[in-house]
């Protein structure tokens, strides 16, 4: 019975053209959506302004600029770039160090997997109000509290760097293996150790990559941070502005440029090791 | 020695996998646990060691029941069971030597675990079993670099260096090829004799638990169908534990046994 009907439900498909059904499975929806994609994006281009003759009063002054690449001038300034540059480095490898590890445990907590729901609750808050609060707002805060300096700066990317490595880190984890972790706890053994031998091992390599690329956002974070005075080469970068020494700022951007290239560089390196 | 009562677990989804089993195994023997898909084989393996928490019903091992324990009592209870898994569940980043080890996590403290400084006897325990599964030289080398059969070889020392009295083996050979299966059920089988221990073996392919085992019970959506020695398996009983097909060639399929024997050993003897 049923094969008579197959039979002739498979006569009709045959010959038939096959196309992949839709995604959205209302045709109006659909259309409608892609029009009101367009039409806003039309609207949305038009009701920017565009001053075209400030732009080309403009344009020399961008020359100038970029023409102050050609001889970045890094002698005259050298001490301030010096200090400001060592400032944030300091800086950046404190703050990494600090939120990597206050960021393990909380890591810990906010996996749904291994938490209970208090203690995930709890971590998933701190996490929340990390990644909240941009850096530069924390970085206001912080100078208004604790003064102009790198011990601000220090602070901001430490309590950034705590929502972004737990956030992350959480999420390895709940990605991870269960079988392998639940044989390590079938073996008798405590909560440290089941998450020493049953999950460390498991999340170890995306941990190493998350600090070093943390790392790296540290450090050009930091020279942001010093335009709002939390020190660092931001704050060195800031005055050469001030001063319209373009020489001197461009020898720090290219300082800053060769540092994140530096950096990862060896994150790369560093990343293939763990595997 | 191991003794389930009225043993039930409903799933928070409603689906009732363990419907009050009752199962009795004395020390030494070594069961195979069969059944379709879905029946709770592995269910009640874990409900024996808690891995999943029973709704109801009492697990005795020994004279100790094991559903009643707290939690660092559950953990010195949980040293008697040895666990072998399906997907061999090695920590795939650790060295072979590391995963046999943490066999003896349940015995170490938390200091001497982190260090990987275990006491002489265990590491001595370690390499003998090692050698006695023919890996003695893959110690040093991480898990992942191993091949299927050999890491379920690393599974068996794991669960066996925890000096159990109980293995529970969770389909040792479903991702193994036909030879590699016969090994390791043998090799499963021999330590449980050389032992006396008991073991209690999930396992899907019924002509395999017929060749090793002393004893059979068939699970059906949660209950037992069907508990007797391994010749009490007729085409009826299959089909009252896996619904209807043609039972005939599992059935016989016992053949060139002697064969197999002999090419494994000269395997054997080659390494």
């Amino acid at each position: 019975m049923s094969a008579t009907a197959t039979a002739s439900e498979l006569d009709l498909l045959l010959g038939r053209k096959w196309k992949k059904p839709p995604f959205i499975k209302r045709p109006w929806l659909r259309w409608g959506l892609i029009v009101g994609a367009g039409i806003y994006l039309a609207l949305a281009i038009s009701s920017v302004p565009v001053n075209w003759a400030r732009v080309y009063e403009g344009l020399e002054r961008g020359a100038a600029f970029i023409a102050a690449f050609t001889s970045p001038d890094f002698v005259s300034r050298w001490n301030d770039i010096y200090h400001g540059m060592m400032e944030s480095l300091i800086m950046t490898v404190a703050a990494s160090v600090v939120g990597i590890l206050i960021s393990i445990p909380i890591g810990l907590g906010a996996a749904r997997n291994i938490a209970p729901l208090p203690v995930y609750m709890i971590c998933r808050g701190i996490v929340a109000v990390s990644r909240a609060l941009q850096e530069i707002i924390v970085a206001i805060l912080l100078v208004a509290i604790f003064g102009f300096g790198p011990l601000a700066g220090f602070l901001t990317l430490s309590f950034a760097s705590i929502g972004f490595m737990s956030k992350l880190l959480a999420e390895d984890i709940e990605s991870m293996d269960r079988v392998q972790a639940e044989a390590i706890k079938a073996t008798g053994a405590s909560w440290l150790q089941w998450i020493n031998y049953g999950v460390q091992p498991q999340v170890m390599p995306r941990l190493v990559g998350l600090s070093m690329y943390r790392l790296d956002i540290n450090f050009r974070e930091s020279a942001i941070l010093g335009l709002v005075g939390a020190g660092g080469i931001g704050a060195t970068l800031n005055t050469a502005f001030d001063r319209y020494e373009f020489d001197t700022a461009a020898a720090i951007l290219i300082l800053i440029i060769g540092t994140v290239m530096a950096l990862e560089y060896l994150s790369g390196i560093i990343r293939a090791k763990v595997q | 020695m191991l003794r389930l009562e009225k043993l039930t677990k409903t799933y928070p989804t409603g689906d009732q996998a363990l419907k009050a089993v009752d199962l009795e195994v004395p020390a030494g023997q070594v069961l195979a646990l069969i059944g379709p898909s879905g029946a709770g084989k592995s269910t009640l393996i874990r409900c024996i060691n808690r891995l999943v928490e029973p709704t109801s019903g009492k697990v005795w091992l020994g004279d100790q029941e094991i559903t009643r324990l707290g939690s660092g009592a559950l953990r010195r209870a949980r040293r008697r069971m040895g666990m072998i898994f399906q997907e061999y569940a090695l920590v795939e980043r650790l060295t072979v030597m590391e995963n046999v080890l943490s066999g003896r996590l349940g015995y170490v403290g938390f200091w001497r675990s982190f260090l990987r400084k275990y006491p002489q006897a265990d590491i001595d325990e370690a390499f003998r079993l090692l050698d006695r599964v023919g890996l003695l030289e893959m110690a040093d080398k991480r898990a992942d670099e191993l091949s299927g059969g050999q890491r379920q070889r690393v599974g068996i020392c794991r669960a066996l260096i925890q000096d159990p009295a109980l293995l529970l083996v969770d389909e040792p050979t479903a991702s193994l090829d036909p030879k590699t299966s016969r090994q390791i059920m043998r090799l499963i089988c021999e330590l449980c004799a050389e032992r006396g221990l008991a073991a209690i073996i999930n396992i899907h392919d019924v002509a395999l638990a017929k060749l090793f085992v002393q004893r059979v019970v068939g699970l059906r959506f949660g209950a037992i169908e069907f508990d007797g020695p391994p010749e009490a398996l007729t085409p009826d009983v299959l089909t009252q534990i896996y619904g209807e097909e043609d039972w005939e060639q599992t059935i016989e399929d016992v053949p060139d046994e002697e064969d197999e024997e002999e090419e494994a050993e000269a395997e054997e003897a080659a390494r």
